[in-house]
């Protein structure tokens, strides 16, 4: 299949309503794909019920379309079972199930892993897990270029080391984590390994069983599907060994006045009314990637960064936070000019119709370690082209003219 | 009106730095954060019968933040409590909407481009929010 980028960004309707926009905020939202909000309309035109309740026809249609939802982002990610698939707010919400449900198993004493580069999504949980259960957290270095530093596991991944909880692809640097040495650690020492996968889904599927890990994290709105539903998948063994997180209707087994049963994974963990059209357009969005030419797509993406860390040593004062290379790279590029606060630097991008965020990107330990207050971020998708990095350097060009 | 902030009158405001710098031996201090963006502002005071006799600031934040801080740093002193809240009160209200006849400060119409750009009022804002912790740190002291 071959791929073209004006093609592909016609598939996504907001971009196609408004093609003077140069959308590179990939990294904190990616557009809607119309196959995503084809099957929510759908949904909510001639399936709209409750699910998991219901006996009467409507409800049906709707328990097929979630747990198709399910299927597909089993498939996606290569899980063993849709069972081990479930469905939560985003990979914040997965996150703190997990620190809340594994965490009721930890005691002070026992270690939790992390590393600098995580997002505070990645790291608020476990300080908060932190004050309740007494655990002790640790971090893995970053190396000089934002990588994570994996040259002495042994020493933060002891066997007091429970869980190792590491960001697949870091939201400002790009850099993809080297996951096979963690995993291996984590064995040596008995340890679960979750992964936040939140900016790595939407550059091609992902194959959790291949990865090895026990927990893996995404959103849909950085998958291009709707925001409010992303995924916690668990390893079913994994997942059976955990409490629930929230009570509530539709996780129980039994309940009496004197307790409470709990439904077998995924059940356990979706506690009340699921987000059952952003599933179901969530896994429409995720059935439709899956069937993409990523290595083109990947390829595409990949030139555009490098184009843009090319063109950023050439104006005048920019400072790079990431790898220059593209190995084990996505296409994320953070950057400061000159000594332009990046908010201002992204107002006066606005004015050129290009959309980048900037800031700490909620990553304010990873800013901390490069000495920085914060950054612009220009993130790619596949929809992104040749004309979107020309008008960032334009606008990078005025906001230099205007502000120095 | 222009909604594009970076007016010539807000750049040179910025510039300015009024008012940066620490001080020798201040009555308070405090330092207010952005959850935002990460922005940081430090304001130190001397009082003088409970009104600010002396200022200094120090920001690490964007272009609009500063300006604030440096409009403060030229015209704050003098000012009691109540009167930097009023003031706060007229910025604010200034940015969401309501003109003042006469403001306050001839600096502060510089921020009416900012009004339509909502995430940036807490940039304008947080000095304002900053000196009036500083100030409550030498009353209590």
């Amino acid at each position: 299949m071959s791929f073209q980028p004006a093609e592909w960004r016609r598939h996504f309707p907001l971009l196609a309503n408004h093609p003077e926009l140069h959308y590179l905020d990939n990294a904190a939202t990616g557009q809607l794909c119309e196959k995503a909000f084809d099957a929510v309309t759908l949904h909510e035109l001639t399936q709209r019920a409750n699910v998991l309740r219901g006996t009467y026809r409507l409800a049906e249609l709707a328990d097929a379309a979630y747990e198709n939802a399910r299927r597909q982002a089993a498939t996606y990610l290569n899980a063993a079972s849709p069972d081990e698939v479930v469905f939560v707010s985003g990979t914040t919400a997965a996150i703190n199930l997990v620190a809340h449900a594994f965490g009721e198993g930890l005691k002070t004493g026992d270690e939790v892993v992390l590393s600098l580069a995580e997002h505070h999504s990645n790291l608020v949980p476990w300080q908060m897990l932190r004050e309740r259960r007494g655990v002790a957290l640790r971090f893995l270095p970053l190396a000089p270029d934002g990588r994570l530093d994996l040259s002495r596991l042994d020493a933060p991944i002891s066997p007091r080391c429970k869980l190792v909880a590491v960001t697949h692809a870091s939201n400002v640097t790009g850099a993809v984590t080297d996951l096979a040495p963690i995993v291996a650690a984590a064995r040596a020492v008995g340890a679960r390994v979750l992964v936040d996968g939140a900016q790595a889904v939407q550059h091609g599927p992902v194959d959790v069983q291949a990865l090895d890990v026990d927990f893996y994290a995404f959103s849909g709105h950085k998958a291009f599907g709707p925001t409010g539903v992303g995924v916690l998948w668990g390893r079913s063994e994994a997942l059976q060994a955990l409490p629930p997180f929230l009570g509530g209707g539709g996780m129980i087994g039994r309940v009496t006045p004197e307790g409470s049963s709990w439904a077998m994974p995924p059940r356990r963990f979706e506690a009340g009314t699921p987000p059952i059209a952003q599933a179901i357009g969530l896994g429409a969005a995720l059935d439709w990637l899956r069937a993409q030419p990523w290595p083109a797509m990947q390829a595409h993406t990949a030139g555009l960064a490098q184009r843009l860390i090319a063109e950023l040593a050439v104006l005048a004062g920019p400072t790079f936070i990431g790898p220059r290379d593209l190995k084990q790279r996505l296409p994320i590029v953070a950057f400061n000019l000159a000594d332009i606060h990046p908010h201002d630097v992204c107002q006066v991008l606005d004015a050129h119709h290009v959309a980048v965020r900037g800031g700490h990107h909620c990553a304010q330990p990873l800013m901390d370690r490069f000495g920085v207050a914060g950054a612009v971020r220009a993130s790619f998708a596949p929809y992104n082209s040749e004309a979107d990095v020309d008008a960032l350097l334009e606008g990078l060009k005025d906001a230099l003219r205007k502000l120095t | 009106m222009s909604d594009d902030p970076y007016q010539q009158a807000i750049l040179d405001l910025a510039r300015s730095a009024d008012g940066a710098g620490r001080l020798a031996a201040p009555d308070g201090l405090a330092s207010g954060d952005s959850p935002l963006c990460g922005d940081r502002v430090r304001m130190e005071v001397t009082l003088q019968g409970g009104r600010i006799d002396a200022l200094a600031h120090e920001v690490k934040g964007c272009l609009l933040c500063r300006a604030a801080a440096a409009a403060i740093g030229r015209r704050a002193a003098g000012l009691d409590a109540a009167q930097l809240a009023a003031l706060r009160g007229e910025v604010a209200a200034l940015l969401a909407g309501q003109v003042p006849t006469a403001p306050s400060w001839p600096e502060l119409k510089c921020f009416e481009p900012v009004r339509p750009h909502r995430n940036r009022h807490g940039c304008v804002l947080l000095p304002f929010d900053t000196l009036a912790a500083a100030l409550d740190s030498a009353q209590g002291a």
